[in-house]
């Protein structure tokens, strides 16, 4: 039953409404995927296969009573690490929560829990989400399916390689500045980051809380619009909530699936294109063009001049945001306690010692540069500058919807590259997110969808942008997109990933 | 050796109550030094007629009604604690004098 792996969540919710396979078969098939696998990629950080198992059968059971379900019940999801999962450890890829198990859910795993999708496990990430690769992590790296020395992106590399290695149909990603879409871009796979707010944010372990946003992570764009219908909806425990009805996300990506794009207008951002960008990866995307104009869609170029000013504005309001969201994380309630080897165990030397030994290079690295963009003196010309660049982006942003209905880029201007190879440069890491993260600045929804593969062999990503709160234009234009190429190649594009060695 | 991005970075780390051993302090010292010159381009477009933005989208203040919730299982968040007392919370010392 191996194969059912291979379906798309959407075919294998058809099949277990059908009857004719069972949730626990489904469920059973991604756990062995998952053991013969997940050695060598290291997609997950705990799987929890009990649980996975009791909440199949309970749904088995309840379909041969008659009982109503959700559609995507008993389908299998992981989740990503940083996501609280009441009675499942839950660490962030950080040493410093090893061994956590948090007392409650975040909102959007009650919503899974209620549809009866069986939680396969946590999945691997960047520590607190800090990185575009998945090296940060504390407990080693996760290896990109299509080539097991290079990185899976980041910080979700975990969610997009299980789902790119068929070891889960559906995950759950995070997004503060390209965590769900660059790692989908470099994995083959597709990523969604919502509008802010169209996800509850509680129970996300927070990075930056004016960027972070939680999506899908799939194979497919119905996939991803069927799993953010489920996850999306106003939640009083998030202050941040939209209240506005979840979109008809699934029936707009159907559209798109039967290539409706006519008159749809579409912005190309000049500034994310040209330099620092691989020559494959321009290609790739230029071709996704030429079939979207092919199909009646109209194409202009569109200039966001202050993108240019984007990454430097993130690294600023980043670290700023997350040096006071990790100041929870002081040794006395959760986690780690250090107590310092000389001298008086005060408190203030206790949360010292705690997070000197807990926290990973790069956390301290973003801590100490958003405590000094805050520190008196700096303020004005850091913080203060950079959310007034927040301002100018999201002018260039209203100008160019004015324009156009979207916006596309590539997702990243690389394709994945070789683990290690960026470690030792910070500067050169924080630019495979240079296209993502003005998307984030603006709170406004993005996805990728794969765009073919590059002339190294490695899958690119084309990324498409909406206005805040048309998040249902993402999976018109992403399913077209994926359905015109799909047509040009025979086959989604992880057929072409090469098979991974299954260990007995 | 202390050189004014390293005494810089000693100052942070203190503000952030994080220990760093003196090979990190060398290296943050030199990373911070590059990072933060390429991130204060910001200046150059940030212009006093420009308003700051803090949030993505309009936010108004929320509230909810004012009725008891069922809070977190006290023993469940206990159990997680590194030190725990008498139901509560089992802390170090607070004040840096001798008690």
């Amino acid at each position: 039953m191996s194969d059912l792996t291979r379906l798309s969540a959407a075919d294998l919710a058809q099949k277990l409404t059908n009857g004719e396979v069972s949730s626990v078969e489904a469920t059973q098939a991604h756990l062995d995927r998952i053991a013969a696998v997940d050695g060598p990629v290291h997609a997950f950080l705990h799987v929890s296969s009990d649980e996975a198992l009791a909440t199949a059968k309970g749904v088995d059971e309840a379909r041969s009573k008659g009982e109503e379900l959700h559609p995507l019940a008993g389908v299998p999801i992981a989740v990503k690490d940083v996501v609280v999962t009441r009675g499942l450890p839950t660490t962030a890829g950080s040493r410093i929560l090893e061994g956590w198990i948090p007392p409650y859910d975040a909102t959007l795993v009650t919503k899974i829990k209620a549809a009866r999708l069986p939680i396969l496990g946590k999945t691997n990430m960047d520590e607190f989400a800090m990185g575009s690769s998945t090296e940060h992590s504390g407990y080693g790296n996760t290896h990109n399916p299509w080539d097991l020395d290079r990185i899976p992106g980041g910080s979700g590399g975990g969610s997009a390689a299980a789902v790119a290695a068929y070891e889960a149909p559906l995950a759950i990603g995070t997004d503060t500045g390209g965590s769900i879409r660059q790692p989908a871009a470099v994995t083959g796979t597709v990523g969604v980051k919502p509008t802010y707010g169209s996800v509850s944010r509680y129970g996300l372990i927070a990075l930056a809380s004016s960027l972070d946003q939680a999506g899908p992570v799939t194979r497919t764009v119905l996939d991803a619009a069927l799993l953010h219908e489920l996850i999306a909806g106003h939640d009083p425990h998030d202050s941040t909530s939209l209240t506005d009805p979840v979109g008809a996300f699934a029936d707009e990506a159907r559209r798109g699936l039967a290539g409706d794009v006519k008159g749809v207008r579409i912005g190309v951002v000049k500034e994310l294109s040209g330099e620092g960008y691989q020559p494959g990866v321009l290609a790739r995307f230029e071709e996704s063009l030429d079939l979207l104009r092919e199909a009646g869609a109209e194409i202009v170029e569109v200039s966001c001049p202050h993108f240019d000013y984007a990454l430097a504005a993130y690294y600023l309001i980043l670290p700023a945001e997350a040096s006071s969201n990790l100041a929870k994380f002081d040794g006395m309630r959760y986690g780690l306690r250090v107590e310092p080897t000389d001298g008086p165990a005060t408190a203030e030397r206790v949360m010292a010692a705690t997070r000197g030994q807990g926290f990973g290079d790069e956390v301290k690295r973003r801590i100490i540069l958003g405590t000094y963009a805050l520190s008196a003196g700096y303020y004005d010309a850091y913080y203060g500058s950079a959310q007034k660049v927040r301002t100018l982006i999201q002018r260039d942003f209203a100008a160019a919807f004015e324009k156009v209905d979207v916006l596309v880029s590539p997702t990243a201007p690389t394709t994945a590259f070789k683990l290690g190879e960026k470690l030792d440069d910070p500067l050169a890491m924080y630019l495979n997110d240079v296209a993502t993260i003005p998307v984030n600045l603006a709170g406004v929804p993005g996805m990728s969808v794969p765009s073919g593969l590059s002339d190294d062999g490695l899958p690119a990503g084309f990324q498409v942008i909406a206005p805040a709160r048309e998040d249902a234009r993402l999976y018109r234009v992403g399913a077209a997109v994926e359905a015109f190429l799909e047509a040009r190649w025979g086959a989604p594009i992880l057929t072409k990933a090469p098979e991974l060695e299954v260990s007995k | 050796m202390s050189t004014p991005w390293r005494d810089e970075v000693a100052r942070v780390a203190g503000l952030a109550r994080i220990d760093l051993k003196p090979d990190e302090l060398d290296r943050l010292a030199g990373e911070l030094e590059v990072i933060v010159q390429s991130v204060a381009r910001v200046s150059e477009v940030a212009t006093p007629d420009v308003p700051a933005t803090s949030h993505p989208l309009p936010l108004s203040n929320v509230f909810r009604a004012d009725v008891p919730e069922t809070p977190l299982v006290r023993d469940e968040v206990l159990a997680q604690a590194p030190a725990a007392e008498d139901g509560k919370f089992l802390v170090p010392q607070i004040l840096g004098e001798d008690a």
